[in-house]
């Protein structure tokens, strides 16, 4: 029964396996639903496990049983906009009236038409996308023939609930907070006993005891710890600003973390040249050659940066445009050095979009295996930090 | 409904729920899963087993997991060296092993006579390793103990129910064996509902007062810890204990600290939102 629908979420990228679905006929067979609404949560607590693919559900949801099309992708910056809807009192009678009407499809190219003109926020007002006006397109407006962006509308049957696609913003492919950062990182670990032994080793303990002839004789372990050295390269530069916040996220998790053996940090603009900064705001670089040698080759090393630049700037000798002096090595070849002294680096990108086609992206990540900087893309990360070489 | 054994759980007088959940829980009940509930802090995940508990008079077992806490310690725990240390002055019969071994909460629950409902809280404070290290004991609802060549099994297989604060991804494995269920935030009507529950006696201009203060409270993003259902049960606590029954002034929240916990955002708020409104005078109202 529904058999196509388990592959539709197959499709969607929802992880459900063979054992979840047999729970989920055994429960209709057990009649444990009778109409569209119970199906929709009755399927969705069997199969799906975590609120970040509620929305892939959804949308799997949808188009099995009645086949629409998914909506256009919205994205994360208009979203923003839409956030915090203005307040706007309903439209008169006679507005209402007014409001021609449109179908569908033309609302639809109409929307993609303007999300492409439009370059801002907006609220209010009768044209552009945004919050609380009375533009066909946005979140609480009241135009009768528009299309609501985001947001839930209440509607109650199966269908429409899965339409809502209300669990948007749990989607795990989003950046998300500090402590789902931390989480991730957590799991960069690996544990070998070290430190003083004050852990009780029982075997040990009753082996002796009983040489003893039965007086207590106590043994110690040394406790397991992570001894995992962690070192994070950060990129400073102007085209960084927009992701200023996410780095810092980044930042804090790992620094607030106190689960690392030991945690290093350095900044450098664009690329790392001569030399990498403890402190952005003060100039005052520690030569790469200095940091290398201090720093053993089994610390793991991330470096996050869009990877974007001229490619003069990461090929030629004198390409640092920050700084016009002597330069000894083109920041290709500095990154080189960093592959040969170090046994695990992995370079974090904010910038999904480029990561096929930018030039300079290309050649770093031929060098570094290279991860989007949101949840998933920093648990890979992880992983392929801890793996084995 | 051709079932008569489904839909046992309707939801007790002291606690409102949604049919999604109403729905899991009973999707749990039937097929004798564990159903994990997960869902921002305060939104009633551990206050659901007892309403189940006490809805379907039944015994409640509750597992506390701390980050120390072991998966073997919820089935049974073997006093080695208590033995030990008995065997040296010889007043205890320490030849029978049994005097040793002492259940867990997983024993307890499945070696009690009649169903209850066992509750293991905050699975996520465990060891990344700690749900794998149960799949089997939850599955087969038994285990053996191999210092008294002993298999526990279930008399009558538990209501099982787990909750989870999200701080650690939970294993793939075990998430297939359970039924699962996500807490929303409740939107305003269901919040009414709930207050009510707890403050029959609430005028309604100060419910709906309250209600529109704690919203938009919640709309600002730039919290840390947004107030949750708990921490707005126990402000209109406060606001009745206080006799306050008229409005609520715009921009000036009596007894703020019930709602924001954390200094950067008691900061922020400050900063923001009642400076803008009105100078200083919002800082009085800081835990008045």
């Amino acid at each position: 029964m529904f058999t196509p629908f388990f592959y539709k979420l197959k499709e969607k990228k929802v992880p459900v396996s063979l054992t979840e679905w047999m729970i989920l006929m055994e429960a209709l067979s057990k009649n444990c639903c009778d109409n569209m609404t119970d199906f929709y949560y009755l399927a969705r607590s069997i199969l799906v496990k975590t609120e970040t693919h509620f929305d892939q559900y959804d949308q799997a949801f949808q188009e099995y049983f009645r086949g629409i099309a998914p909506p256009i992708e919205i994205t994360e910056e208009l979203l923003t906009w839409l956030k915090n809807p203005k307040e706007r009192p309903e439209l008169t009678p006679e507005e209402l009236a007014v409001m021609q009407q449109m179908d569908l499809e033309e609302l639809l190219k109409e929307f993609e038409k303007r999300l492409r003109e439009q370059k801002e926020r907006h609220d209010g007002g009768d044209y552009w996308i945004g919050t609380g006006g009375t533009s066909r397109f946005g979140y609480s407006g009241s135009n009768p023939q528009g299309i609501l962006v985001g947001g839930m509308d209440g509607m109650r049957s199966a269908v429409r609930i899965a339409e809502a696609r209300y669990f948007q913003n749990y989607r795990s492919d989003v950046t998300l907070d500090v402590r789902q950062i931390k989480v991730a990182l957590k799991q960069l670990r690996q544990l070998n006993r070290i430190g003083p032994e004050d852990e009780l080793d029982l075997d040990q303990t009753i082996d002796a005891t009983c040489k003893n002839a039965g007086e207590l004789e106590f043994k110690w372990k040394r406790p397991r710890k992570n001894t995992v050295k962690l070192l994070l390269i950060m990129d400073a530069g102007g085209s960084m600003e927009p992701y200023a916040e996410l780095c810092s996220q980044l930042f804090s998790a790992a620094n607030s973390l106190n689960h690392f053996k030991s945690f290093k940090y350095y900044y450098f603009h664009n690329c790392p040249y001569d030399v990498l900064y403890p402190d952005i705001e003060q100039r005052k670089g520690e030569a790469i050659e200095h940091v290398l040698k201090t720093l053993e080759p089994d610390y793991k090393v991330v470096f996050v940066g869009d990877a974007c630049m001229a490619q003069s700037e990461l090929l030629d000798r004198y390409g640092d445009l920050y700084f016009h002096g002597y330069q000894k090595m083109a920041g290709l070849d500095r990154l080189r050095q960093f592959k040969s002294h170090f046994s695990h680096v992995v370079w974090l990108n904010p910038e999904r979009a480029r990561f096929s086609t930018y030039p300079t992206v290309l050649m770093i990540s031929k060098l570094f295996p290279m991860f989007e900087l949101t949840i998933d893309g920093l648990s890979d990360a992880v992983k392929k930090l801890t793996a084995r070489r | 409904m051709a079932n008569k054994n489904f839909e046992q759980f309707k939801g007790s007088s002291d606690y409102v729920i949604s049919d999604a959940l109403k729905n899991a829980v009973n999707v749990s009940i039937t097929l004798q899963r564990p159903l994990l509930v997960r869902g921002e802090p305060g939104t009633g995940k551990t206050l659901l087993s007892y309403s189940i508990a006490s809805a379907l008079e039944k015994e409640l077992i509750r597992w506390n997991i701390k980050s120390t806490t072991k998966a073997a310690e919820g089935l049974y725990v073997y006093d080695t060296v208590q033995r030990l240390n008995d065997s040296r002055f010889g007043d205890k019969e320490v030849s029978n092993i049994k005097h040793y071994i002492k259940l867990g909460k997983l024993g307890q629950a499945f070696t009690t006579k009649v169903q209850v409902v066992l509750l293991i809280d905050e699975i996520d404070k465990a060891d990344l390793e700690f749900p794998n290290d149960l799949l089997n004991e939850l599955d087969e609802m038994s285990f053996y103990i191999p210092e008294t060549e002993e298999t526990i099994k279930a008399v009558q297989r538990p209501i099982v129910i787990i909750t989870s604060n999200n701080e650690k991804e939970l294993p793939d494995a075990f998430l297939r064996r359970c039924i699962f269920h996500y807490i929303e935030f409740p939107d305003p009507a269901l919040m009414e509902e709930i207050v009510k529950v707890h403050y029959p006696n609430i005028k309604n201009a100060l419910l709906k007062d309250a209600l529109e203060t704690f919203y938009t409270l919640r709309k600002i993003d730039d919290f840390r810890k947004k107030p949750s259902t708990s921490e707005l049960i126990d402000w209109i606590q406060a606001l009745l204990a206080s006799g306050l029954d008229g409005k609520i002034k715009e921009g000036e929240i009596p007894f703020l600290g019930t709602l924001i916990k954390k200094e950067t955002d008691f900061d922020h708020y400050v900063s923001h939102y009642i400076r803008k409104k009105q100078g200083y005078r919002g800082m009085n109202t800081y835990g008045n």
